[in-house]
C-alpha cells in the first residue's frame, strides 16, 4: 500500500475514529459510510475509547511479506466496549500469553517499514492493560 | 430459465507442477473437458482465476487460454472471487447457457501457485481477506482462519486433537484418486505433531499449495443426450456473500453466507439435506470444514467436528465430504478449487469414483468458499442415468 493510502486511513489507524449511525445508533468500526444494521447512512464520526477485551487470538509464526522480521507475533480479534470487534496485533505480550477475555488497551505503534529508505507505518496494536 | 447439465469433464494432477505452465495447465484441462464432452467448438469459455496477476504475473486469462486452446475468437473473461473463483466461472457459465445466450459454455479453472514460495505466495492469498483491516495488521489467511479455530474451540470445548479427523478422512480417500496431490494416508499422530503455521492451526490443518486446472463443459439439459450418454443435471447453482473481513460479521462462527448458499441450493434443487448422498466441502483448513458443515445443516452449531469424529464424514457414513481427498489431500490451486469439487461430484454421479465410489449417489453437492466466508458458492448436481 502506498503513502496516499497511510495518510488517508490515519484517523483511523491513529487514533481509532469510527461512525455512529445517526439513525440507529450503531457504532461503527472501522467506518463504512453506510450502516450494516439499518442501511442509513452514517458518515457522522465517532471516537471510540480504545478498551476492550480479547475475543480471539492466534500467534503468527509464519509472516507475510513485510512482517517477518516480527515473527512469532500475536493477532487478534479484540471486542471493543462500545460493541465492535476490531482485528490488530497485541503488544507487550509474549507468545502464548494472550487469553481470550484478556482486558486490552489501544496503543499506537510502529507497524512495519516500506524498505529500508520508505516511510514508517504507525497503527493501532493493543496491549494487556496495566494494573 | 433452461435446465442445464455438465456433459464433460478435465483435470490436471494437482501438485508441484514446475515443468508446466499457467496457460498449458488450463489448456490441459479444457481440452480434456472438451473430448470428453466430445466437442471441437464452445460458444463462452469463462476462466476461474485469483492470483495470476501476484504469482505469474499474468491477467487476461480469457484471452489467453481461449487462443492456447484453439477458441480464438469466442467470447472469454476470467473471473475472481478469491478462493471461490474456480465456481464463479462455473456460475457465469451456468447463468449464460440457463439464461440462453449460449449452448455450449466451458467454465475452467486455474491456479499457478508454486513458481514463487513462502511469504510472497503467503501475501498473495492474504488478499482474500480484508486489505486495509486485516492483512494491513499482519494477518496471514492462515491468521484469519485460526483466529475463528481458536474462538471455536474455546466457545464449544474442543481441543486441537478433536479435529484430526478431517484430515485423516481427507488423505485417506485422497489415495484413490490419482489427481490428488497426497495420495497417502496420515495418523492422528502424524497430525498432533505437525509444525505450527498460526496456532493453533498446524500444517495439517492446512491444504496445500498447489498448481492445477480443471474444466466442465456446459450446455442445455435438452441437448446433452447430442454430446454423451453419462450427463449430469446442475439442480442448484446459488451464490451468497457476507463481509469479508471476520470482525465485521455479527457472530464470526456462524458462516452466514455457507448458510444462505445452501438453504437456496436446497429450494432449488427440491431436496433437504438429508438427501445430499455426498458433499464436496470447501474443507482448506479443518475449521472452515466444521463450520460449513454445520451452516449447511449438517450438524448443529458447534458439533462440526462430532460428524468427522464418529465417521459420517467417512465414504460409508451419514454425509461423506472430501471424497476424492477435498482440498487437504486432493490439494488447493485456489482458484482451480471451485471446479475441481465439480469434476468429482460429476465423477461420482456417473459411478467413475473407483475406489472412492459412493453407493447409489444420485445427489452431489459442492461448496467453493471464498475468503474466510465472504463468498460462497454451492452446487447441487442430479444423476440422470
Amino acid at each position: 500500500m502506498g503513502i496516499p493510502n497511510h495518510w488517508r486511513t490515519q484517523h483511523q489507524r491513529y487514533r481509532l475514529v469510527g461512525e455512529i449511525c445517526q439513525h440507529c445508533g450503531a457504532k461503527l468500526f472501522p467506518p463504512r459510510d453506510v450502516c450494516p444494521e439499518c442501511s442509513q447512512p452514517a458518515y457522522e464520526p465517532f471516537t471510540f475509547s480504545g478498551r476492550g477485551q480479547v475475543y480471539s487470538h492466534s500467534t503468527v509464526l509464519h509472516a507475510p511479506r513485510g512482517y517477518e522480521e516480527f515473527v512469532p507475533y500475536t493477532v487478534a480479534l479484540v471486542k471493543l466496549e462500545e460493541g465492535p470487534l476490531v482485528t490488530a496485533q497485541l503488544t507487550d505480550v509474549d507468545a502464548g500469553e494472550a487469553y481470550i477475555g484478556m482486558p486490552v488497551e489501544m496503543v499506537t505503534r510502529k507497524q512495519r517499514e516500506d524498505g529500508e529508505e520508505g516511510a514508517i507505518i504507525y497503527g493501532y496494536k493493543f496491549r494487556p492493560v496495566l494494573q | 430459465m433452461r435446465d442445464v447439465s455438465i456433459i464433460g469433464i478435465g483435470q490436471t494432477k494437482v501438485g508441484e507442477n514446475w515443468e508446466k505452465s499457467l496457460r498449458q495447465l488450463a489448456g490441459e484441462a479444457v481440452l480434456a473437458a472438451m473430448r470428453d464432452a466430445s466437442i471441437e467448438m464452445a460458444d463462452m469459455l469463462y476462466v476461474g482465476n485469483m492470483l495470476s496477476g501476484e504469482i505469474a504475473a499474468q491477467e487476461h486469462l480469457g484471452a489467453l487460454v481461449a487462443d492456447f486452446v484453439g477458441l480464438r475468437g469466442i467470447e472469454a473473461v476470467k473471473v475472481e472471487a478469491a478462493c471461490a473463483s474456480g465456481a464463479a466461472a462455473l456460475r457465469q457459465a451456468y447463468i449464460a447457457v440457463a439464461g440462453g445466450m449460449a449452448d455450449v459454455v466451458i467454465a475452467c479453472g486455474v491456479e499457478k501457485m508454486t513458481d514463487e514460495v513462502g511469504e510472497v505466495v503467503t501475501s498473495a492469498l492474504a488478499l482474500a481477506g480484508d486489505g486495509e483491516y486485516e492483512t494491513f495488521h499482519g494477518l496471514s489467511f492462515v491468521a484469519i482462519n485460526a483466529l475463528l479455530m481458536q474462538r471455536y474451540m474455546y466457545e464449544f470445548g474442543w481441543k486441537h486433537r478433536d479435529f484430526a479427523a478431517f484430515a485423516v478422512n481427507a488423505h485417506q480417500n485422497a489415495v484413490h484418486n490419482p489427481y490428488a496431490m497426497f495420495p497417502k494416508p496420515i495418523t492422528v499422530e502424524q497430525f498432533e505433531q505437525a509444525r505450527l503455521i498460526a496456532d493453533p492451526i498446524n500444517l495439517m490443518d492446512s491444504s496445500p499449495v498447489a498448481d492445477g486446472a480443471a474444466a466442465v463443459v456446459l450446455c442445455p439439459t435438452e441437448q446433452a443426450r447430442a454430446f454423451t450418454d453419462n450427463a449430469v443435471r446442475i439442480a442448484a447453482s446459488a451464490v451468497a456473500t457476507d463481509a469479508v473481513a471476520i470482525h465485521d460479521r455479527p457472530d464470526p462462527l456462524f458462516l452466514q453466507a455457507v448458510y444462505t448458499s445452501a438453504q437456496k441450493a436446497y429450494r432449488q434443487a427440491g431436496i433437504t439435506p438429508q438427501d445430499i448422498d455426498l458433499f464436496e466441502a470447501h474443507d482448506a483448513f479443518t475449521i472452515m470444514a466444521a463450520l460449513s458443515l454445520e451452516a449447511c445443516g449438517f450438524a448443529p452449531r458447534g458439533q462440526g467436528v462430532r460428524l468427522a469424529q464418529e465417521g459420517d464424514i467417512a465414504l460409508d457414513g451419514r454425509i461423506p465430504i472430501s471424497t476424492m481427498g477435498g482440498l487437504k489431500g486432493r490439494g488447493h490451486p485456489v482458484g482451480a478449487t471451485g471446479i475441481y469439487q465439480v469434476v468429482e461430484v460429476v465423477q461420482q454421479l456417473r459411478g467413475q469414483a473407483g475406489g472412492n465410489q459412493i453407493k447409489d449417489a444420485h445427489w452431489g453437492m459442492a461448496q467453493n468458499i471464498g475468503g474466510s466466508g465472504a463468498t460462497v458458492i454451492t452446487h447441487i448436481m442430479e444423476a440422470l442415468s
